[in-house]
């Protein structure tokens, strides 16, 4: 009895440390990659996100290291957000001039549709972009930029021009063009750009206060 | 070392009589998420592969130090580390890529045939065959991908080659295909049941092949004797 025991140990034993062996190694190994990729990624996603930023925003409206002015919100139901976003404060040599919003349509066809919404000192939207959506391919997917031109028309739109009241889709009797079949998925996003610009009606005196100690503004280095 | 007739039977294995996408019918998550589009399944194709052949090659190696009791949570260790080190490579130098495929790639940990074959060919098989054998059985389920990724893309979007900007820039637009102009689109052969119902034909085409095939050499042999 004894003896099957130690033998049954000895095995768990051997067997348990060859197992160990082989998670050193990967560990070792993932540990190394990491370490050579890290920075790697960490500047092509500060790139993507400058890139993206230059969709909605256009870099001759400012002159500041806009991703080092990023800025955590709490959830907005104006942003439509149930989790902190972030936004980004435009300056053109130290005045304000405007601002990167991130927000969601929580009412698209199927769940969230993740946005990124440009908006100037004046209140109008300077560019709007998809960032994530789960849309019906080839039916909703169109406000996605990369599969039409629908998004550009929110550009020069603000809580002026058109009236709040014709902030709608085209069939709901409002000014945006929607595509038949398909108007939940618009009409989500154009309520969504509403709200964000009610979001920055509302804050615009908070964002245009001066930073702190802000370092004179730096010429941007793009890539 | 490996004679030309291995070699070949090899590949005939993972390209025709054992092909995992049409005959095994294992790893069909991802042929099924991704081959909406051809460079899609091409890009996810080709990682599958590079997964298989290196898992394949690192399990051959030290599968005479592995215990059989334990040698699948070894292998599943060797493939996930693998996969991650991949995962981390594409991420930081090829990101366009990695955000099209990115949530697929550490799937590809879960994708039977990457185990299948380091369980049931490299355990037992000396490298260089292991590492063959999983090329012919990766190029198989590329193979798949790649003409249901194009009969999805023809019949869904009426392009070929669409987002191949995401891999070569956007210089490359130039080269999708639009193959049927005008083309409104068909959502069925977008979503997930147009995967099936495509793949299911490619099965029906490769069964009646072989069964053509059979017939032909049953028909051959009353004849020579």
């Amino acid at each position: 009895m004894n003896a099957i025991v130690r033998t049954a140990l000895k095995n768990a034993a051997r067997t348990g440390a060859i197992l160990f062996v082989f998670a050193v190694v990967g560990t070792a190994m993932l540990a190394f990659t990491h370490d050579r990729t890290e920075p790697v990624i960490a500047r092509s996603l500060q790139a993507e996100k400058q890139a993206l930023i230059n969709q909605v925003l256009p870099a001759t409206l400012y002159d500041n290291d806009l991703l080092a002015t990023q800025q955590v919100v709490p959830p907005d139901d104006l942003l439509g957000t149930r989790l902190p976003s972030a936004l980004w404060i435009a300056r053109r040599d130290g005045a304000f001039s405007g601002v990167v919003l991130e927000a969601v349509a929580p009412d698209g066809y199927s769940g969230d549709i993740f946005l990124l919404i440009g908006i100037d000192a004046d209140g109008r939207v300077t560019g709007v972009r998809v960032t994530a959506h789960r849309e019906t391919p080839g039916l909703g997917d169109y406000i996605d930029r990369a599969k039409s031109a629908w998004i550009d028309q929110f550009a020069g739109k603000s809580l002026l021009e058109p009236e709040p009241r014709h902030w709608k889709v085209a069939k709901d009797g409002g000014v945006f063009d929607a595509r038949a079949g398909a108007t939940i998925t618009p009409r989500a996003v154009v309520k969504a750009v509403k709200s964000a610009l009610d979001y920055f009606a509302r804050h615009r005196a908070a964002f245009a206060v001066p930073m702190q100690g802000q370092p004179p503004p730096e010429k941007e280095k793009h890539a | 070392m490996m004679t030309l007739a291995e070699f070949r039977s090899l590949f005939h294995n993972g390209l025709v009589k054992q092909n995992t996408g049409l005959v095994q019918l294992l790893g069909l998550c991802p042929l099924l998420a991704i081959s909406n589009n051809v460079v899609n399944a091409l890009s996810l194709g080709l990682a599958t592969m590079l997964v298989m052949a290196a898992s394949s090659g690192a399990v051959s190696g030290v599968r005479n130090f592995v215990p059989s009791e334990i040698r699948i949570p070894v292998f599943v260790l060797i493939i996930a580390a693998l996969v991650t080190v991949i995962d981390l490579a594409m991420h930081a130098y090829v990101l366009s890529l990695y955000v099209v495929l990115g949530i697929f790639i550490p799937l590809i940990t879960t994708n039977c045939i990457v185990l299948a074959r380091a369980d049931a060919f490299a355990s037992k098989n000396r490298p260089l065959h292991s590492v063959v054998d999983a090329v012919a059985m990766g190029l198989g389920l590329t193979v798949v991908l790649v003409v249901l990724g194009a009969i999805r893309e023809i019949a869904g979007q009426g392009t070929l080659f669409s987002g191949i900007d995401l891999v070569f820039g956007a210089e490359a637009k130039q080269y999708v295909l639009h193959v049927l102009p005008d083309y409104h689109g068909f959502l069925l052969a977008v979503l997930p049941p147009g995967a099936f119902i495509a793949l299911g034909l490619l099965i029906a085409a490769h069964n009646w092949n072989k069964a053509r095939a059979e017939q032909r050499a049953r028909a051959a042999v009353p004849a020579a004797a």
